[in-house]
């Protein structure tokens, strides 16, 4: 078992990856950054719920060597009829991408294939800072590809990058990394994909930046479904012009310990987030969001509605920022955290936090934290379901609003499927109740 | 219809229970055999809806006393849904919403959990389709109110109907109807009765629990039986309820 510090110091001893003239100095400042930085501490008020101290106590390797997947070991993870980019422990893998699909004014590639592109340069690293982000100064300094998504048209086939981690003789330091940027009156549908092979021990650590120009429309979605046993920490910084639609759809299922940190910009007059959150755990897991919605322009739009359930000895964490600048009158903003504890030695933290700096504005927020209810429990029993169908049914329905907005139906219905066997895993665990 | 030489559904004898600590059933007997309508009648806080959840095995009353035997099996070792399994109904004074669950996805998981129990095989989603294509005309209902989450925004007379809707599907043995005409208007209430008389059978029978007479005009009871402070002191016939119309309870409780 490592200490905190050896744990760091061998983080750093990550491999070096040749890059391109413009991105090796990023790289370089990252790495310097990352050497002066340390994990957070509970200190920290963004991390003083998160308990990060599993983590430490592994050694995390770079990854060396390609690990032979094939399409049949990812087969249920795959959305069908999508634009496929597929990564292997942070590389890319081309075998099992199917970019076919991908039509005029669509680009999806390797970012690594495609870092002379003058969108890649212009935007890479510029809106997921790494100055005093201790993990998104790792991912710069580390990743060994990511995705590059680039969309000048409009398309209706969804874009899947799916990240795999899988199962070494060591564990890895994995560092997804993706750049999704939309011209104006772009649109397209993202799935941004976390999920492993074989319970590893892993520690993925992902970057995501995202760029709307004016009047783009991205649906965004993110599914961390990791193996139990790992560690996610994922970043996305949002940058939203004039007239943009950015809509998150984000679901935490999977991981040990797992971080979702979303930072959206509304940087252009008009422009339209909605954020949608679901964290769904069990047995020790831990899985925390933070986000943060900058209304830096007036009349910006922002909803969000985000959900925690946990069972087991799970600890669930919610806090959503909401800052409304001086001058961005006509601000309309709505937030609402809502909770559901399955047992009675889960923990939920939410908290909203609102700081508004303009009197012309709209803002409403609201959080709730509840358990199964007695009454709908009892009514369907009376209807001859067991105890656990019954639990499972309330909650997958308490569930299902988040994941119904996932525009992609064959995703709903194959996740609709995970969340059943992750309950009833959960409450198999012989932690629950 | 009464027919002494049929089979004794549902047999309790001096049943007591509490609800946190307070004694409400304090030695209630009941007999009711296939092909009975049984009228439990009572003013508020007599206990009637006490003993309709007791049978069912809600989790917030607790049996001190006495027994319940379900065709011949011992009720109380039952948990709701084994009962529910074994043929017991009850429809709900307050029906509960349950946002998210459609109402076709539950009555046909409802369904097929009781076909299993049967021996029988389940059905899938298109054959459970026809069948509750055929069971929302015994309640009059709209098939859109199967797309709809359970109970959520319906009315109180379309709640209403839409439990009888769960017992036309899961035709159950006993069902017991807690206070299912309290809020209904004429028209809802006709339908209710209407498909209640509609799944009545010589094997089946039906308790109801009500404080007005109104419903018995609709379903005619065989047995009307008077509970108050926690006994039933009185059973007669359906000319009982009206004497209740007209003279009120008060007379039965100085009786008692």
């Amino acid at each position: 078992m490592l200490t905190k510090e050896q744990c760091y110091e061998q983080l750093l001893l990550g491999k070096t990856v040749k890059s391109e003239s413009w991105l090796s100095p990023i790289r370089d400042k990252a790495g310097t950054r990352a050497q002066a930085l340390n994990f957070p501490t509970a200190k920290q008020d963004d991390w003083r719920f998160t308990d990060l101290s599993p983590l430490f106590q592994h050694g995390f390797h770079p990854v060396d060597s390609y690990a032979s997947v094939t399409l049949a070991d990812i087969a249920s993870l795959l959305i069908p009829g999508s634009i496929r980019l597929v990564f292997v422990d942070g590389c890319y893998a081309s075998q099992l991408s199917d970019l076919e699909q991908a039509g005029a004014g669509v680009t999806v590639a390797s970012l690594v294939e495609h870092s002379g592109d003058a969108q890649v340069e212009a935007n890479f690293a510029q809106h997921a800072l790494f100055d005093q982000d201790t993990f998104a100064a790792l991912n710069t300094r580390f990743f060994e590809d990511g995705a590059f998504v680039h969309v000048t048209g409009e398309t209706a086939t969804p874009i899947h990058i799916l990240n795999i981690a899988t199962k070494r003789d060591t564990s890895s330091a994995i560092y997804p990394r993706c750049l999704v940027v939309m011209a104006a009156n772009g649109r397209a549908t993202v799935i941004e994909d976390y999920a492993g092979l074989n319970d590893g021990i892993n520690f993925s650590n992902a970057v995501t930046e995202v760029v709307l120009n004016d009047d783009a429309q991205l649906q965004h979605v993110r599914v961390q479904r990791e193996d139990k046993s790992a560690f996610h920490i994922g970043h996305c910084s949002v940058d939203a012009a004039r007239g943009s639609v950015y809509t998150s759809t984000a679901l935490a299922f999977g991981a040990r310990v797992s971080r979702h940190d979303l930072h959206v910009t509304l940087r252009g007059e008009g422009a339209k987030v909605t954020l949608n959150g679901l964290a769904l755990i069990g047995g020790r897991q831990i899985a925390d969001t933070h986000t943060r919605i900058d209304h830096a322009t007036p009349r910006c739009i922002s909803h969000q509605l985000h959900k925690c359930i946990a069972d087991g000895s799970a600890h669930a964490i919610f806090s959503g920022k909401i800052m409304v600048r001086e001058g961005a009158s006509g601000t309309d903003s709505a937030q609402s955290s809502r909770n559901l504890l399955l047992s009675g030695k889960a923990h939920i933290d939410t908290q909203p936090q609102l700081e508004i700096f303009n009197d012309d504005v709209s803002c409403k927020h609201g959080a709730t934290i509840g358990q199964i209810d007695a009454d709908a429990l009892f009514f369907l029993k009376s209807r001859g379901l067991t105890e656990e169908r019954a639990r499972n049914l309330l909650t997958h329905a308490f569930a299902a609003e988040i994941i119904d907005m996932i525009p992609v139906p064959s995703l709903v219905e194959s996740l609709g499927r995970t969340i059943l066997e992750r309950m009833n895993g959960n409450s198999a665990g012989g932690v629950s109740k | 219809m009464i027919n002494k030489g049929s089979k004794v559904l549902l047999e309790v004898k001096n049943l007591r229970a509490e609800v946190a600590g307070v004694e409400i059933l304090k030695g209630v007997d009941l007999t009711v055999r296939a092909g009975e309508v049984h009228a439990i009648m009572g003013i508020n806080g007599s206990g009637k809806s006490t003993f309709s959840k007791v049978l069912t095995g809600h989790p917030d009353y607790t049996v001190t006393g006495g027994s319940a035997m379900f065709e011949g099996k011992d009720l109380f070792s039952l948990a709701p849904e084994e009962r529910a399994r074994a043929g017991m109904f009850l429809a709900f004074q307050y029906p509960v919403e349950i946002p998210g669950v459609s109402n076709s996805a539950l009555l046909r998981l409802a369904y097929n959990t009781l076909q299993t129990e049967r021996g029988l095989e389940e059905l899938d989603p298109l054959e459970f389709d026809d069948l509750i294509q055929e069971k929302i005309k015994v309640v009059e209902m709209d098939p859109s109110f199967l797309g709809r989450s359970v109970n959520e925004g319906f009315s109180g007379g379309e709640k209403k109907r839409n439990e009888i809707l769960q017992m036309a599907v899961l035709e159950p043995k006993l069902a017991i109807l807690d206070e299912t005409d309290s809020g209904l208007d004429i028209d809802a209430l006709r339908i209710v009765a209407k498909g209640v008389n509609t799944l009545l059978t010589s094997d089946n029978a039906v308790v109801m629990v009500t404080h007005y007479q109104r419903l018995l005009n609709y379903i005619v009871p065989d047995y009307v039986h008077v509970m108050d402070a926690g006994r039933i002191v009185r059973t007669g016939g359906k000319e009982l309820a009206l004497e209740l119309e007209a003279r009120g309870y008060d007379w039965l409780r100085a009786a008692a």
